[in-house]
């Protein structure tokens, strides 16, 4: 049983109690919502006629169904409009502060949290999203929940939930050139597999991590739920402080140095018990590129497509499904597969970072002819920091549209969809059969700068070779 | 009005067995993203698997007619993987299930089945592969899911499954709805917000 990890520290702070099923009473510092899995939750608070315990501590944004390319209300679809309307609705009953559409704030759940200051180290974090793993780039447990559970947070701003195992994966070396944090998850989940993490937190350590700045980390924590895992985290320090110094909702003056104080403190112990622990070198990491339907079957850029000889039983039935799927033939490069859209964006990489890498190779290059290719910051903020730095305009005169901010094509809840078998070279997290919106839809996932890569020469490509 | 689904003490759980092979079987697939473009639950039932019940034309096992009523759903490997939506087990449940037999799950959507009241029991590999033959050979495949003695019986046959001690104990004692629970030990609340340096100016 792991002791003295940041994981440790931090759930025994929250722990209320032993419930009777043998599980804990978890509290939840810090919880966000979004239109798609809280209208159910409120609901139930309304039947049973319940009141939000903590309003104060829940925080609303809209993500998921926004259109990209116009924001206007009404939307144009009515039920996109309905759930909006309806998040807006529960959050003035219950009194939750909810950023929306042109409140300067408003974004990706995963983006504008951490850029307001709400994330914290220390804290638990808990939304209705799986992708709330992000959050633990900053030293937080943070964590998706489902409908219900949002339900039993606004009641109690309690979670009742059993403690997960720790595994340490530690990286040595550094990141080389044109490789990027979202390569880092990727080999690690095509390493460790999508279920090696189920039952487990991953904190990610090592000379590798501790030189990356949040916005990587973010990329990184937030794909751990990939891999199984239901949180990943960091541990805080000079980066993580350096980040949020000024940001609103983080403390100022003399709290402000009480807060780093004990935020120092809550980093694993030297001497800290891990469950398991997986050593990777960081510097052996390639280009990652994803083949199939699973975000675990992914190849550096210079290797093939594996051959079924070459993989092992619970392998091969995802395998083949996935051969027939993606239409890709075993023992074939990937590098060349002709691409139809690039998409960068979404809780993954639609930071400002993000954006930068791909600019870099966007510019003075344009999209390859017949490519639809779009950028769609993560927030307002983003949007709002890429225009300042001339991006939009960078990224247009390369023959990329430049979109409003949501989740767009990561999840295709909204008018960014593929259309019948195109095939994506995508900056988001998922590249499960039919995610992107089309039911034959095809997804390649990859950082954004070998999207943008991908954009520029029509196919999959190296990017190291652009730079 | 009655309620259809799950409530209260969950022991026993009888009827027929559906069979869907395949390993990481996400919630994507379990309900693709354009049916969460809803306020309520109430209409998942029948868009279960919609894509993958589309290309297969009828011949999906959720559309097979030896299947219609079945309540118990044996998968495979790391069964729900992927996102958060509680509307993957609502789809599941509203559809008809009411437990699952699986090599494993994925850890937010086995909670979010918890939270509804429908098991997620695991067997190995083995035992899975055997139950499928033994689903096979029986027309009328009727199971019992006993979740006192840990058994699927039926007929002679008994497969013994798992289900953590916890979840388990929540179940068998109708605590498996957390609400009211976690709205209690307002006492120990109070102390662990006091004790939370963010919550005091970080005294």
């Amino acid at each position: 049983m792991s002791s003295g990890t940041l994981y440790d520290k931090v759930w025994d702070l929250h722990r209320v109690a032993d419930l009777p099923g043998g599980s804990t009473q978890l509290f939840i510092g810090l919880h966000l919502i979004h239109e798609v899995t809280s209208p159910q939750a409120f609901a139930a608070i309304n039947e049973k006629g319940l009141k939000v315990r903590f309003p104060e501590r829940t925080i609303a944004t809209v993500d998921h169904i926004v259109p990209t390319t116009s924001q206007k209300r009404p939307f144009a679809d009515p039920l996109a409009e309905e759930m909006l309307a309806k998040l807006e609705e529960n959050c003035t009953n219950f009194g939750i502060k909810l950023y929306g559409l042109g409140s300067g704030n408003q974004g990706v759940v995963h983006v504008m949290a951490p850029e307001l200051g709400l994330t914290q180290p220390g804290m638990t974090v808990a939304c209705g999203d799986s992708h709330t793993s992000t959050h633990g780039a900053f030293g937080a447990i943070a964590f998706g929940i489902g409908t219900s559970q949002v339900r039993d947070v606004l009641a109690s701003q309690c979670i009742s939930m059993n403690k997960l195992k720790v595994r340490r994966l530690w990286f040595e070396g550094s990141l080389s050139k044109g490789v990027y944090a979202k390569d880092l998850i990727l080999h690690v989940i095509r390493n460790l597999g999508v279920k090696g993490g189920v039952g487990y937190a991953y904190e990610f350590a090592g000379p590798a991590i501790e030189i990356l700045s949040m916005e990587e980390r973010m990329t990184i924590c937030n794909m751990a739920i990939e891999g199984g895992a239901r949180c990943g985290y960091i541990n805080p320090d000079e980066i993580t402080f350096e980040y949020l110094a000024g940001k609103k909702n983080v403390p100022t003056g003399e709290a402000w140095d009480r807060a780093v104080k004990w935020w120092k403190r809550l980093s694993s112990d030297k001497k800290a018990q891990f469950d398991d622990e997986v050593i990777f070198n960081a510097s052996e990491i390639a280009p990652t590129v994803t083949w199939g339907i699973t975000p675990g079957q992914g190849i550096a850029i210079d290797e093939c497509i594996p051959k079924t000889e070459a993989l092992k039983g619970s392998e091969l039935s995802i395998a083949k499904e996935a051969y027939s799927y993606m239409d890709l033939k075993p023992g074939s490069p990937i590098e060349g597969v002709p691409i139809n859209v690039c998409f960068i964006g979404s809780c993954t990489n639609g930071r400002l970072s993000d954006l930068k890498a791909a600019a870099k190779i966007a510019k003075g290059r344009h999209v390859a002819r017949g490519i639809k290719a779009f950028v769609v910051p993560g927030s307002e903020q983003v949007a709002k920091e890429a225009k300042k730095e001339g991006l939009n305009d960078l990224f247009i005169s390369a023959g990329f549209e430049w979109r409003e901010p949501g989740c767009s094509m990561c999840l295709a809840m909204n008018p960014d969809k593929l259309e019948g078998n195109q095939i994506s070279a995508s900056s988001s997290n998922r590249n499960f059969k039919g995610r992107q919106g089309s039911s034959n839809g095809r997804t390649l996932l990859m950082s954004p700068a070998m999207v943008a890569a991908a954009a520029i020469k029509g196919q999959v490509t190296d990017v190291r070779n652009m730079l | 009005m009655k309620s259809i689904f799950p409530k209260g003490v969950i022991d026993k759980i009888t009827g027929k067995c559906l069979v869907l092979s395949g390993n990481d079987i996400d919630t994507d697939r379990i309900i693709p993203a354009r049916f969460l473009k809803c306020v309520s639950f109430n209409q998942l039932g029948d868009k279960v698997f919609a894509d993958d019940r589309i290309s297969l034309k009828g011949t999906h096992p959720f559309d097979l007619k030896v299947n219609k009523g079945s309540k118990i759903l044996i998968v495979d490997e790391n069964f729900g993987c992927g996102s958060s939506r509680e509307h993957a087990p609502q789809a599941l449940m509203r559809w008809g299930i009411r437990a699952i037999i699986g090599n494993s799950f994925a850890e937010i959507f086995y909670g979010n089945c918890l939270a509804l009241g429908i098991p997620c029991a695991t067997i190995s590999k083995n035992e899975i592969n055997n139950l499928k033959e033994l689903i096979k050979q029986d027309q009328e495949n009727i199971w019992e899911f006993n979740l006192k003695q840990q058994l699927l019986n039926h007929k002679d046959n008994r497969i013994s499954f798992k289900i953590e001690s916890g979840p388990l104990n929540m179940l068998r004692t109708g605590k498996w709805d957390a609400t009211s629970q976690l709205m209690g030990n307002k006492e120990e609340l109070n102390k662990t917000i006091l004790n939370l340096p963010y919550l005091n100016k970080f005294n």
